[in-house]
């Protein structure tokens, strides 16, 4: 920045974060919500609150947050259709295991920065540098994956991936003897995940030392994972603005024409799946060191595949915020919502469905889906220019069904009869044959003619 | 100055007639086997396509066919419908494998670059069937064409450091430039497909020259361009060529752009080259008459002497 120029009054410099502000405030409110507001408030104001949005629901949201948000990265910008996406949750849940778990087989005792016992067992390593590290990982295996598949296209690729998604659960699942050794310890999976440790927070006494499943813990994850939602965010919004997104939407509009102006195809579509899977990583982490604090191959089903799938395009392929609704929406029916709405149901009617629906949760969701695609195809809030695209014909496709614009229509005119007695003669018969220039304009559109 | 690098030899050479022994670069050339490269055609010119023979399985799509650009030219492909031009094209632009021949580019061997290195490497194209990329603004569009320009990578694009915002600047100022260079300057906001038929012809040339090409080729630019846009389309592509430095290959239908455009014309029929020279001797040339209009109609039709 030149000495020139002054710097930006406060209100300007504030617009331009205008969404980390918002989001911030946001995460925020519903720590101190659920840390001290409704603690102090009478029963029958927070019971209806906590019941429809209890904590644990709130951090599952923000954990399929990061999901959909990944997913987003490689069918919203890039348009590469995958439906195995769960290979990268699983890969990133397993790497929690591997490196912050007490042993299922493994006696050594490795401690990094971690925030339990110096003297446990197993491996331990800081909540961060596992994020860092499953996220790495797992753009790693993106790759793998995404390199043979990359000259397919379409329903070909989805295929693709959908195999690769089958391919890590059932290597997960047959983990107990992978050539004689146990790597992840088959069908029962690794349990007791490290909870997520608090530092100095912890040390200070203002945050449990440990982010257990406690009512305690619960409350404080909300900033942790609303922290990684957030850069997941931030990295979401900054990459589709830069050479990398563009290219990722010339690709997923003409990957021919695209090839053809110099965007590798294949580096770049790596790129997608790599950017993609980190984020997926990510979200394995977090959900087995948040939620579940145990990862088994029984956990990572092609339906959750189609859950992240069904967050993104009912959200809004493409467009960020749309997509955090979608991962929202559809992760608290999931957990809670449709038990709450059952439990409504049941109070209303006297019917007892509330421990039936949420058993039908794939069947309720395949509803939405196909209502949202009859009614509403772009997604609940879509991306800008997926709305031009499938609410308004393209001007061309307008012109060629001989709705000229009129300034086209008026230039062929001046091109085709430049000299002014034509066009005085043409305004005359214009005026002849318009009903509603006739009446007032009869005489001197008569002496015209006659001329 | 072109008039060397158009050697006769290339109508000379019959398909097949060669041996089967390897060529002087241990290249398969076909028809072309034992015929040395035309090492002044390769080095003299911007492109050169040596004795290129395409096949889609029986059909010979272009066959031994041997092309130039000199540099700073206008040099134009005609044809009837079929007679392989888009193919040629798609060749040059490293769309299709070449059955046998060789491309050079700057005297540079690229019959093995892929298409995306042979576009940062100077070659830009347009289609025949406009291919924008709809969803994106004017200037994105010619924006994305300057990838292989930028250097920015993910992490620099994430963090946003002081160079990446400067690139991002400086290819958005250039964006606008071309557009305003093309004419359609005001337009940089717009989704590619609000802009009118003439408009979108207009962004494919902008976005094909933020490649920072040697060589344009354009596929039928002018189709759907009325007398005066067309007219305009001339005076626009010696711009193009004068200002910039740039090679313009064209394959069109309207002849009387080609005419008057053109340096050299080529003359493509059933995928030979049946014709090769300036305007007027492709006006007189009997062969081309005949493939145009079939041998009746030279016989009994009237033709305009210029």
């Amino acid at each position: 920045m030149s000495t020139t120029q002054s710097t930006p009054p406060l209100r300007t410099r504030l617009a331009h974060h205008k969404w980390p502000i918002g989001y911030v405030v946001v995460i925020v409110f519903l720590f101190f919500l659920y840390f001290a507001i409704l603690p102090s408030l009478v029963r029958p104001v927070s019971a209806p609150v906590i019941a429809w949005l209890p904590v644990a629901t709130i951090n599952e949201c923000l954990m399929w947050a990061i999901m959909a948000l990944g997913l987003n990265v490689v069918v919203g910008y890039a348009g590469l259709l995958d439906l195995g996406y769960v290979a990268f949750w699983a890969l990133g849940g397993y790497t929690a295991g591997w490196l912050m778990a007490f042993p299922f087989n493994w006696t050594w005792n490795f401690h990094l920065l971690s925030p339990v016992p110096a003297k446990a067992a197993g491996t331990h390593i800081n909540f961060w540098l596992v994020c860092i590290i499953a996220g790495c990982l797992c753009a790693i295996l993106g790759i793998i994956i995404g390199a043979p598949t990359l000259r397919l296209r379409g329903d070909y690729l989805a295929l693709v991936t959908l195999g690769f998604g089958e391919v890590i659960t059932q290597f997960f699942r047959n983990s107990n003897n992978i050539a004689g050794f146990n790597v992840a310890n088959g069908d029962p999976g690794i349990s007791s995940i490290d909870p997520i440790g608090t530092g100095p927070l912890g040390a200070a006494g203002i945050a449990p030392p440990l982010l257990t499943n406690s009512a305690a813990g619960n409350v404080w994850k909300i900033l942790v994972l609303g922290f990684l939602v957030g850069i997941c965010i931030f990295v979401s919004l900054r990459i589709r603005e830069g050479r990398l997104g563009r290219a990722w939407l010339a690709i997923r509009e003409d990957e021919l024409a695209a090839s053809m102006m110099g965007v590798p195809p294949v580096n770049v579509k790596l790129l997608a799946y790599a950017v993609g899977a980190f984020f997926g990583g990510i979200g394995g982490v977090a959900n087995a060191t948040a939620i579940t604090t145990a990862v088994s191959p029984s956990g990572f089903d092609f339906g959750k595949s189609v859950l992240v799938l069904l967050m993104v395009v009912l959200g809004g392929m493409g467009n960020v915020w749309g997509v955090l609704m979608g991962a929202f929406l559809l992760s608290w029916l999931n957990s809670n919502g449709l038990k709450q709405i059952g439990v409504q149901i049941d109070q209303i009617f006297g019917t007892s469905i509330a421990e039936i629906l949420p058993r039908y949760n794939y069947i309720i969701l395949g509803l939405l889906l196909v209502l949202m695609m009859l009614f509403r195809r772009e997604g609940l809030f879509p991306e800008s220019r997926t709305r031009a695209l499938l609410m308004t014909p393209s001007r061309t496709e307008a012109e060629a069904l001989g709705a000229e614009s009129l300034e086209a229509e008026a230039e062929t005119e001046a091109v085709e009869h430049a000299d002014a007695a034509t066009d005085a003669r043409l305004v005359a018969a214009a005026v002849r044959t318009s009903p509603v220039l006739e009446e007032p304009e009869e005489t001197p559109a008569g002496k015209e003619d006659g001329a | 100055m072109s008039e060397s690098l158009f050697d006769a030899e290339q109508m000379g050479d019959t398909p097949g007639a060669a041996g089967p022994e390897a060529g002087p670069d241990d290249r398969k050339r076909g028809a072309a086997d034992g015929v040395p490269v035309d090492t002044a055609a390769r080095d003299n010119s911007v492109l050169y396509a040596d004795h290129i023979t395409i096949q889609f399985g029986g059909l010979v799509a272009v066959d031994d066919v041997s092309f130039t650009i000199p540099p700073k030219s206008v040099v134009s492909l005609i044809g009837p419908n079929g007679a392989g031009k888009t193919t040629f094209f798609n060749v040059i632009t490293g769309l299709y494998k070449v059955t046998s021949g060789i491309v050079f580019l700057e005297g540079q061997d690229i019959t093995n670059v892929k298409p995306h290195d042979r576009a940062a490497m100077g070659l830009a194209r347009t289609f025949q069937n406009i291919r924008l990329f709809n969803l994106m603004t004017a200037e994105e569009n010619v924006m994305v064409a300057m990838h292989s320009h930028l250097k920015s990578g993910v992490l620099s694009t994430i963090i946003r450091t002081p160079g990446q915002r400067r690139e991002e600047r400086a290819s958005r100022d250039t964006a606008r430039e071309l557009l305003e260079y093309v004419g359609i300057g005001k337009s940089e906001g717009e989704l590619a497909r609000n802009l009118s038929y003439g408009d979108q012809r207009r962004l494919e040339i902008a976005r094909a020259m933020a490649l920072q090409p040697k060589i344009l080729l354009l596929d039928e630019p002018t189709a759907g361009m009325n007398p005066q846009e067309s007219a305009a389309f001339n005076d626009f592509v010696y711009r193009v060529r004068d200002e910039k430095g740039i090679s313009v290959l064209l394959i069109e239908h309207d002849m009387a752009v080609i005419m008057k455009i053109s340096e050299r014309i080529t003359v493509l029929d059933r995928g030979r080259m049946i014709a090769e020279g300036t305007a007027d001797d492709i006006r007189n040339n009997q062969t081309v008459i005949e493939a145009y209009l079939g041998k009746t109609g030279t016989r009994e039709g009237k033709r305009n002497k210029p």
